[in-house]
């Protein structure tokens, strides 16, 4: 018998038990799998920043063939969806008031009269901003679309009058976008997801994984042993390394197949850093585990991890947005990293050295917590 | 343990105190090599908070205490190796069968494969646990999980092995099955410290200790207090004490509770 530091039989023993138990707990096995679809169906779907087809009521009191032309240029631009015409400013109120329509366009009885005769008639686009999302699209889509209507007729007018408009100077700015031209919200938060979930999973499962020894008391008979707690511990994680990773190659699946983000960059980068992930977040789970005593305390912290970390990591709201407090708070939350680090690799297809900072991150992460929960640890039921 | 030592468990004034209620209240304890120690007292007398700062599971808030020649403080490590323990409540995995519950504390102790299955096909004859290796420890019922803990605290052959009430609720045939186990463990040599409440049972330990709101108030062979205090049995001499601790008078007999019930109830 040896009284080693480290001593591979125990530590194999550990393994072999935990992978026994998580084998017989139905919730272990199957948590990895069900849990990426539902939250990738339900997060994937909602959390999409994307607004078109507001609901627009239009009150024209020009009826003429230039207010509808105008009231067609909002039509076809597919972020205004014209469903209501009234004839009066009550009717028009009352179907903002109600939320039926989202926009109102109206269009004064000289529209037309004052473009003929060269002056600019002013139209009204009344928003409602209870949502802060819609209304910012809908402000800045109507406006574009206005002065496109007007750049357009002055062009026009220009050649009727013999002038043409190339002869007159003006800058044009060429935008293009990099990494997500589509601007599909789609493409921001599904790899984010991933990240989200799997840190989920994997925070969940070892949460307990001491717990339920302190539960049933197995932990007392646990410790009267020569076992280690570093052999206790990492013995622990090695079945959920397993788990967590299956997990992630599934959720990737889930992104590249059904929601069509395909990766750019390196795929085994990827894997690899993912891979570190789950092991970063087993270990918040195993700290966890070390500090609760039963499963409603391991519970109510993961809370306090799992929330926090949707919110501040930057899945949803840009962290850029955010005050320097927060957004320092931010840095203490691996999934911060991570983020970055998928979102880089999926989308911008950067390699490891545009990561270094990240990935040096995660490591220190995973290192430090690991070394709390051993240390916590103690062998001793005081 | 070194074999000129005559105690496998000494203490001095060993003492636990849970905030500012003292638990155990310094306990000086003599446990012979090779002997059948039982540890008696009523609930919430100090037993298994005694048993569990000797098994290094909790830190005394003060006294000595070393085992098998080891510090239970300085040396807590050295002690595992050669102790085995059955705490008071089951504590072996319920989603585990029989053999991998064997199996993983063999493992936990080191052993190799070849002595592990050596083992465990020992324990498995020796606790009369034919026939289930395979059943999960969870199904078991009190009798033979009350085995499979006394077969897994054996699996590295300790010198010592401390057991916490491991009769509570098994049936009189299965008592008496364990406790020849105990006896034959003790002819091996093994010194066995042991806490019930069943004062049959303790009637054949060699020295029984008796220990009342976290003291120690007499230890001596059985024989020897019953003759001392002139009592029929152990059971009498734990009523006896308990009078006399709390001045009040305890019917003697099961069948006068039932009459007092009775009449109470008219
Ligand atoms: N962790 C703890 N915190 C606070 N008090 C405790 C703790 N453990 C035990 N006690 C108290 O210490 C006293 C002694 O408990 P202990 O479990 O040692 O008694 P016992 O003799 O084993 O009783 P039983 O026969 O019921 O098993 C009890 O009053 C118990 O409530
Ligand atoms: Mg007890």
């Amino acid at each position: 018998m040896n009284n080693s530091l480290f001593d591979i039989k125990r530590f194999k023993s550990i393994i072999k038990k935990e992978f026994i138990q998580v084998r017989r707990d139905p919730v272990s096995l199957r948590l990895p799998l069900v849990m990426p679809i539902i939250f990738m169906l339900l997060f994937g779907y909602a959390v999409t920043t994307e607004v078109d087809n507001i609901s627009t009521v239009v009150f024209d009191q020009s009826m003429t063939q230039d207010s509808r032309d105008y009231v067609e240029k909002f039509i076809v631009s597919d972020y205004f969806t014209v469903n209501y015409y009234v004839n009066s400013e009550g009717e028009m109120i009352d179907l903002i008031d109600s939320g039926k329509a989202k926009a109102g366009l109206v269009i004064p009885s000289d529209f037309s009269i004052k473009l003929k005769t060269g002056k600019s008639p002013k139209t009204q686009l009344i928003i409602d901003g209870t949502d802060p999302t819609t209304a910012r699209t809908a402000m800045n889509s109507g406006i574009i679309i206005s002065e496109q209507y007007s750049r357009t007729y002055k062009e026009t007018s220009l050649k009727m009058l013999g002038v043409s408009a190339a002869a007159l100077p003006s800058t044009e700015i060429n935008v293009r976008v990099w990494y997500n031209p589509g601007l599909e919200s789609r493409k921001f938060t599904i790899p984010a997801l991933v990240g989200l979930i799997l840190q989920n999973i994997t925070v969940m499962l070892t949460a307990f994984a001491l717990v339920r020894e302190k539960e049933r008391s197995t932990i007392e008979q646990l410790i009267v042993t020569p076992v280690r707690p570093v052999e206790l511990i990492l013995g622990k994680l090695v079945p959920y390394i397993i788990i967590g990773c299956v997990s992630f190659l599934f959720a990737l699946s889930l992104c590249v197949f059904w929601f069509s983000v395909g990766i750019e960059g390196n795929l085994l980068l990827l894997l690899v850093l993912g891979f570190l992930f789950v092991f970063c977040s087993l270990s918040i789970g195993m700290l966890i585990s070390t500090f609760a005593r039963n499963q409603l305390q391991a519970m109510m912290s993961m809370v306090l991890v799992i929330l926090p970390s949707i919110l501040l990591s930057g899945f949803i709201f840009p962290r850029e947005a955010m005050p320097a407090a927060i957004n320092f708070l931010g840095y203490l939350i691996p999934l911060t990293y991570f983020l970055d680090i998928i979102r880089g690799i999926v989308l911008k297809g950067i390699g490891a050295g545009y990561l270094l900072n990240d990935i040096f991150a995660l490591c220190i992460f995973t290192f430090v917590i690991l070394s709390i929960s051993v240390l916590r640890f103690k062998k001793s039921l005081d | 343990m070194p074999d000129g030592l005559c105690y496998a468990i000494e203490t001095e004034g060993l003492t636990k105190k849970f905030a500012d209620f003292t638990a155990v209240d310094g306990v000086c304890l003599r446990i012979p090599k090779g002997s059948v120690f039982g540890l008696l007292g009523p609930n919430g007398s100090g037993k298994s908070t005694t048993i569990r700062m000797l098994c290094c599971v909790l830190t005394p808030t003060s006294g000595k205490g070393t085992v098998m020649g080891m510090d239970i403080q300085k040396n807590p490590e050295g002690i595992k190796q050669n102790l085995g323990y059955m705490s008071q409540r089951f504590s072996l995995y319920e989603d585990l069968t029989v053999e991998e519950n064997l199996d993983f504390y063999g493992g936990i102790y080191g052993l190799s494969k070849d002595i592990r299955d050596e083992r465990k096909k020992e324990l498995i004859t020796m606790a009369n646990l034919s026939g289930k290796e395979k059943s999960l420890a969870g199904t078991l019922s009190g009798g033979w999980k009350q085995r499979l803990a006394l077969g897994c605290a054996l699996i590295h052959k300790p010198k010592l092995l401390i057991l916490d009430e491991p009769t509570a609720g098994v049936d009189p045939v299965s008592r008496r099955v364990f406790w020849e186990i105990i006896h034959s463990l003790s002819k091996q040599g093994i010194t066995i410290l042991v806490t019930t409440h069943y004062m049959d049972e303790a009637e054949s330990c060699d020295i029984v200790s008796f220990i009342f709101d976290g003291k120690i108030i007499n230890t001596a062979s059985p024989e020897d207090i019953i003759k001392s205090e002139g009592a029929k049995n152990l059971e009498d001499i734990f009523i006896k004490y308990v009078e006399r601790i709390t001045n009040t008078k305890v019917s003697s007999a099961f069948a006068g509770v039932k009459f007092l019930n009775e009449e109470s109830n008219e």
